[in-house]
Order: C-alpha cells, then sequence, then structure tokens
C-alpha cells in the first residue's frame, strides 16, 4: 500500500475509535472528532516532527495543542495510536480514574497532553507561549495548534492573533476547523463570523485555505506549505473547510452529532461504513 | 518595645521589581510578562537588563495567562505582572484551566491589592482575590508585608515549583523586616510573642498588629503578633500553638473576610483547637475612592481597629 493509502485506513480506524468510544460512555463530542480525523492522522503521523518519547517540555520537537478540547476522541485514538500510551486504554475513556478525561488533562499524567483544554479560547495563548519558549531555547521545531471555527468568538482568541503578529511568533501554525457548526446551530446564524481568513489577513497573518479538510493529501500538502511559510516573520494560519461528523453519513452535515453519541444501531452503521483496518481497541 | 522598627516607608511592589531584578541577574529561567503597567509593578530595571526574557502583551490578561503557561514548556519560569484585580477575577478561567489544573509554574504577581489602592476606586480595588485564589487546587498564595519581604517572597517562589500568587500592594508603607530575613514558603513569621492575645496578620495589617501590640502593652496587655505571609498553604501548626497559649485570637487582611485569611484561621482553630476570634477585614463591600490612610480608617483596617478587636476578644475568653 502507499503511505497514502496507510494513512486513509489509519483514518478509517481512528473513525471507529471515536464512535467506539463515544458510544461506550453514551457521552463525548464525535461530530468534530470525525471531522479533524484527517487533519489528526496526517500531523501525528506525517507532518509533525516528533520525538520517539514523550516529555512535558518538548525541546528538540514540534508541540501540538489542542484548543477546542472537547474533540479529545480523536486526539486520544490518534495519540494512542502513534505509540503514546496503549490502544487498550481508549476503552477507558470518560470512564472513573482514567487518564482519558472528558476534556484533555495533564493531571492524570496521559502521555501527549501538554495542557488542559475544554474551557474554549486559550489554546492559542498558550501554544504563542510555547513558541515563545522555542525561540529562547533556539529550537528551530513548530508549533502547531487547532481551533474550532465556534471558538473565534471567544475574545481572547483575538488578543492572541494579535500577539501572535506584532510580535513576529513565525513558529506557529494555527489551523482552524471550518466545520460552520456549534452546538446550537450554524455558526453564521448562531453568531456569524464571516470571512475568517480576511480577518486573520487583517490582523497581520499568513493564512491558507484548505479547501478539502477531509482528503488526507490535501491537509498533508497544505501543512507542508504552510511549514514552508514560517520563519517569515508572520504566524500562520491554515483556515480548514471539513464537515462535520465526516465519514458517517447519518453525522454529516449537521450540528446535531456535536455532543451526542450514537445508540446500539446507530453505532452498527457506522461500524459498517467504516471497517476495521488496524485491529478494534 | 518591638524588636522591629520602621527602616523607611517603601511600597511593598517596589519590592517586587527589586526581587524580579535580583532573579533576571540570577536565574536564566526566570521570564516576565506584563499587560500594559511595567511602571506600576516596577519591573523597569528586569526589562532594562534582560529585554529578551520581557514580554509585553498590551491590555490582554487573558491572552498574558495563557502565554505564561505556554511558556513553561520549554523550562521557563514566567512572572506575571498586573493588578491584583486584573491578576484574578478578570481572568480565573484562564489561570484554573491553562495555569492550577494543568499545574503549570507560573508566578501571578499582583500588585494594588486591597482598599490601599486609593483615589481609583472600587473598579481597582480587589477585596475578593485571596479568597479566589486559594481556592484553587495547587495554588499557593502569598501576602507579604513590607518591601524587604515582598523582595524575599519574589526570590523564594522562583524556586518553588508550582504556580504562585503573590499579592503585594501600591502605598508606601512601612519596611520593618530585616534585609537578611529568610523566606520560608508557607512558614509563618513570629513577630512578637505574647500571652494574652494572638494578633495573626497579613500583608499591610502586619505592621498595623505591631503598633496596635505596642499600643496593647502600654495597657497591660500581651499580644502575640504573627506574621501570616502564606496564606495557602497555611502554617496550622503555629495557629494552633499560639492559640493554645493566648486562647483568643484576632485575624487582619485587607480582604473581605468572606474568603480571606480570616476563613482560613477560623478552619485550622475550628478543627484542631476551637478559639474565640474577631475579624479584622472588610465586611462583604466593595472599597471607594480616598486616600489609603482614609480607606483604612473607614473600612476598620488600622491599629484602632486592631485593638478594639483585641479587647472584644479578650472579653470573649470568659
Amino acid at each position: 500500500m502507499s503511505e497514502i493509502q496507510d494513512l486513509e485506513a489509519l483514518s478509517t480506524q481512528v473513525r471507529r475509535d471515536i464512535v467506539r468510544m463515544v458510544h461506550k460512555v453514551n457521552s463525548g463530542h464525535p461530530g468534530g472528532s470525525l471531522g479533524c480525523t484527517e487533519f489528526f492522522v496526517a500531523l501525528f503521523n506525517k507532518v509533525m516532527n516528533l520525538k520517539d518519547t514523550f516529555d512535558m517540555d518538548g525541546i528538540g520537537e514540534d508541540m501540538f495543542f489542542l484548543s477546542n478540547g472537547h474533540i479529545s476522541p480523536v486526539y486520544y485514538s490518534v495519540l494512542a495510536r502513534r505509540g503514546y500510551f496503549p490502544v487498550a486504554e481508549l476503552s477507558t475513556f470518560r470512564l472513573i480514574n482514567s487518564r482519558l478525561q472528558g476534556h484533555p488533562a495533564t493531571h492524570e499524567g496521559l502521555p501527549g497532553i501538554r495542557i488542559a483544554s475544554g474551557s474554549l479560547g486559550q489554546g492559542m495563548s498558550v501554544a504563542i507561549g510555547a513558541a515563545l519558549a522555542k525561540k529562547l531555547n533556539d529550537d528551530p521545531h513548530l508549533i502547531y495548534s487547532l481551533h474550532g471555527d465556534g471558538e473565534l468568538q471567544e475574545g481572547q482568541i483575538w488578543e492572541a492573533v494579535m500577539f501572535a503578529a506584532g510580535r513576529k511568533i513565525d513558529n506557529l501554525i494555527a489551523t482552524i476547523d471550518r466545520n460552520g457548526q456549534q452546538i446550537d446551530g450554524p455558526t453564521e446564524e448562531v453568531m456569524p463570523l464571516g470571512d475568517v481568513k480576511t480577518k486573520f489577513e487583517a490582523f497581520g497573518w499568513d493564512v491558507l485555505s484548505l479547501e478539502d479538510g477531509n482528503n488526507i493529501e490535501a491537509v498533508i500538502r497544505t501543512l507542508e506549505a504552510a511549514k514552508s511559510r514560517t520563519g517569515k516573520g508572520k504566524p500562520v494560519a491554515v483556515i480548514m473547510e471539513t464537515v462535520m461528523g465526516n465519514g458517517v453519513d447519518f453525522m454529516m452535515h449537521t450540528h446535531a452529532w456535536h455532543g451526542k453519541a450514537p445508540n446500539d444501531e446507530q453505532l452498527e452503521i457506522a461500524l459498517i461504513q467504516n471497517p476495521e483496518t488496524l485491529g478494534d481497541y | 518595645m518591638n524588636k522591629y522598627t520602621d527602616q523607611g516607608k517603601k511600597d511593598t511592589r517596589s519590592g517586587f521589581g527589586a526581587g524580579l531584578a535580583e532573579l533576571g541577574r540570577t536565574n536564566p529561567k526566570v521570564v516576565a510578562l506584563c499587560a500594559d503597567l511595567v511602571g506600576s509593578l516596577k519591573m523597569d530595571e528586569f526589562i532594562a537588563e534582560n529585554p529578551d526574557r520581557f514580554f509585553q502583551v498590551g491590555i490582554a490578561e487573558a491572552n498574558m495567562m495563557g502565554i505564561a503557561a505556554g511558556l513553561t514548556l520549554g523550562g521557563y519560569i514566567p512572572f506575571t505582572g498586573t493588578f491584583a484585580n486584573f491578576s484574578t477575577g478578570r481572568v480565573y478561567d484562564q489561570i484554573r484551566q491553562s495555569i492550577a489544573y494543568s499545574e503549570k509554574n507560573v508566578k501571578i504577581c499582583a500588585s494594588h491589592a486591597g482598599v490601599t489602592l486609593g483615589e481609583d476606586g472600587a473598579t481597582h480595588q480587589i477585596l475578593e482575590d485571596i479568597g479566589l485564589m486559594k481556592m484553587l487546587p495547587g495554588m499557593t498564595v502569598i501576602n507579604p508585608c513590607d518591601y524587604n519581604q515582598t523582595k524575599a517572597a519574589t526570590l523564594a517562589i522562583a524556586k518553588h515549583q508550582g504556580p504562585v500568587y503573590l499579592r503585594f500592594g501600591r502605598p508606601k508603607v512601612a519596611n520593618f523586616t530585616p534585609v537578611d530575613q529568610e523566606f520560608e514558603i508557607g512558614k509563618a513569621l513570629m513577630l512578637q510573642e505574647g500571652t494574652d492575645v494572638t494578633i495573626l496578620a497579613t500583608g499591610h495589617l502586619v505592621w498595623e498588629a505591631l503598633v496596635a501590640a505596642e499600643n496593647l502593652a502600654n495597657q497591660g496587655i500581651s499580644a502575640e503578633v504573627i506574621d501570616i505571609h502564606t496564606i495557602k498553604p497555611i502554617d496550622a501548626e503555629a495557629i494552633v500553638s499560639s492559640a493554645k497559649k493566648t486562647g483568643c485570637v484576632v485575624s487582619a487582611e485587607e480582604h473581605n473576610y468572606l474568603g480571606g485569611l480570616g476563613e482560613s484561621v477560623a478552619r485550622v482553630l475550628s478543627m484542631h483547637h476551637p478559639t474565640p476570634q474577631e475579624f479584622i477585614a472588610t465586611q462583604d463591600t466593595f472599597g471607594e475612592s480616598g486616600t489609603p490612610e482614609q480607606l483604612m480608617e473607614k473600612y476598620g483596617l488600622n491599629t484602632k481597629a486592631i485593638e478594639r478587636a483585641v479587647f472584644k476578644v479578650i472579653e470573649r475568653k470568659g
């Protein structure tokens, strides 16, 4: 198989993990998780330069920060399947005494997680701090972050956007998951975000558009292009259009599955649409 | 006679500035951030000597707290600087999630706490910050009493692993602790031994307590004065052992009685040695404009108020 086919197979397995994790505890956020599956798979298995072992400081490797922490299922699945912790541990998602908290946390010591997230709007500031530390340490590695589009309604995001451009944080690649959905409905109805690309550009960012964020080749191509535009005095943003619930037909193109678990029948359909590729946990 | 005398009035925020400048010279991992209040926080010396380790974030305190959390992820020890109000209430959720819950080694340094901020009025006079911060799991809360102690505390928190809230003030007040007094986080400082009453004070109220003790001595009352510079973790042993000796306690702080030092003391005593206690603190109210002295008088936060509370609590011993 080609590398792309391998990554697609991994993506299919990750989608199975997501729906199974959420189904088991009848809670969690499958919609955004499924929509960002290709992004996470590409980032952790192709794009980022990572060390073999995890340490909190991340010196000498790229680092990633998930700002919209509710899509923890895709994060956990991809971390486990990248070897950060045993895949079997995915079965503990959201259970008592688990390291896999509902939203990502450092408190339980889960490898791969460097900051708690869930309360929205904070991750870009943290990513900027990590990017500043890289510069102080003369560490040429990059900082990646992911943000929901609805999250852009938080004021702190724009404080961070202003700082990153004003202070030339050019070792940061912030991706926006532009799926157009949030809990109460389409983003443009709940609180119109308008032209996100133009807004970031107006603040002084270098912005790339990724129109098919569920095509793994396109994701890799755009993130590699983003990499090539770091170190040039501007922070880099990727506006990534995805389909919420991607890969499970009845979850697609709606906000209904933002934070809702499938029932037994729905799980069965979702798993048929995403056949086992690498072995279930 | 007090063994402590005023060496000359100085502001505690300048003690922070001096401590930060010293850290700039001695600890290459210390970095500083400020939200458009460099002069007020006395950070100029650190910035002049370490321009690459200082980050001006503008009027964006939430962003500052997040950036500080991120900076720890390369081994740095960030010190954030802004007024106490903007260091706590304004950014509570950022501190809660990105710093406290994430167990990040950030030092939140907060000036202009309490009513002694003065004329700017209640919008800037936070009296709830100790309570807010001590409720956060893992947060250390320190409110030093004078210039020398604030400088020593600033140096000490750099060596402590974990988030810290360091609270200090705006006005020039008595500087009375020895310049070489060791600062041990969580260890109360016995300033004056006595037998009739224990005064447990923090921040600007410590000097007021010492003056009160001197006045009380002239009236035949032997007051023990203990500086509780660390409100969390609190030195329960020092509090209990003094309460056992004197049988009554006055707590004194420039903070609401709800959530402050007094409540921490009451918890310790109620668990280990129930003791009559009077609270010198603001009475669940906001502040207002005025000079620091006028406000301390109006809100019952000075020597006279402490003396009145001492007489009252001694009565209650029965």
